[in-house]
């Protein structure tokens, strides 16, 4: 029993996704033939629009890897052949949006989501700290006598070291 | 308190913004799939396509260059939206007295010949494509394709899909009178 389902396991697992490419199509040099599919893994197929060229059997797809692999044989690097299909098809056709003046939003979104959701986080931990002192202890009402006199002089300016001197920062104005 | 409330209709109010967006997008009647061409106001690529019938004169970029504005269709016997827009091309060719130039991708010529005569004749030339390797370089991906080209060989309309009346009275003729002009 368990050696059947360890035996279908194996098999789904090693099954390969069909692949488009015909065995017709490729090219005898093997070097040359990876350099393709790289390619074609990368270029849209205009037809089925979600699918690379490299996975789909639209006939418009066959056409262009034939097309991708005649120049990569005739020994244009990936760029030209990528630059070769942009100049007829646009952007469009490559399945990764290049980087430009257009694109610039949609490459930075993820980091000003990231921005976003960081002060969102930040604002309610600050919010909710403000509320637990408030809770604490109502710190307006807890003043003390004392603490209210000192906060009265620092209000109106009169800010004198020599009247308590405990606990002041050291960058303090003195008189 | 009203303040840190209002932050709960912040989901709705995304929702809202998403869902005009989506509405816009929907009630727009563009077709979603159209790709937007790479080659407007570019000009035309350069190509040189044997005639569809043996002798007669073929099609090549220097067509496009006569002065005039002209129609390139891209179509094929075995495509059936072609059939459907073609008694537009007719009218654009006859009554509205345009230069309509054929591309006739991936066909065989037999099939192209039958297809003409069957429903007439709407092209100045034919131009046989049967590799659809010149429909590439014009950024051919579904046939029919539509593209009007102006006098010094810029391609200034790309439509995809067969043609509507709509587009021949909101675009293509408008456009026509403005580059005969």
């Amino acid at each position: 029993m368990i050696r059947s389902l360890l035996l279908a396991l194996a098999v789904v697992v090693a099954a390969l996704p069909a692949l488009a490419v015909q065995p017709d199509e490729m090219l005898d040099d093997p070097a040359l033939e990876r350099r393709a599919r790289e390619i074609s893994q990368d270029v849209r197929c205009l037809v089925c629009q979600n699918q690379s060229i490299d996975e789909s059997n639209a006939d418009l797809a066959r056409d262009l890897r034939v097309l991708v692999r005649e120049r990569v044989k005739q020994g244009d690097t990936n760029q030209e052949v990528r630059d070769y299909l942009v100049a007829r098809y646009g952007d469009y056709v490559l399945l990764k949006p290049p980087f430009g003046l257009s694109t610039l939003l949609l490459w930075a979104s993820p980091a000003l989501l990231l921005l976003v959701g960081a002060l969102a986080v930040f604002l309610w931990f600050r919010g909710r700290g403000r509320a637990s002192a408030t809770q604490a202890g109502g710190a307006e009402a807890a003043l003390s006598a004392e603490e209210r006199r000192r906060l009265d002089r620092l209000l109106a300016g009169e800010d004198g070291p020599e009247d308590d001197g405990s606990g002041r920062d050291p960058g303090d104005r003195r008189a | 308190m009203i303040r840190s409330r209002l932050i709960f209709l912040i989901p709705l109010v995304l929702f809202l913004v998403l869902a005009g967006y989506f509405a816009v997008q929907l009630l727009s009647g563009e077709d979603p799939r159209a790709v937007p061409s790479a080659l407007i106001d570019k000009p035309a690529p350069d190509f040189d396509l044997p005639g569809l019938y043996a002798g007669e004169p073929g099609f090549a970029t220097a067509d496009l260059k006569r002065g005039g504005p002209v129609l390139v269709n891209v179509f094929a016997s075995w495509c059936v939206p072609c059939r459907a827009e073609h008694p537009l091309l007719m009218r654009l060719a006859e009554e509205e007295g345009a230069t309509i130039f054929g591309l006739n991708y991936k066909d065989k010529r037999a099939d192209a010949k039958g297809f003409i005569e069957e429903l007439g004749n709407p092209y100045a030339r034919i131009g046989f494509d049967g590799e659809g390797r010149v429909a590439i370089d014009w950024g051919v991906y579904g046939v029919p394709e539509t593209y009007v080209i102006d006098g010094s060989g810029r391609i200034r309309y790309k439509r995809v899909g067969p043609l509507q009346p709509r587009h021949l009275e909101e675009d293509i003729l408008p456009l026509l009178e403005d580059l005969r002009s």
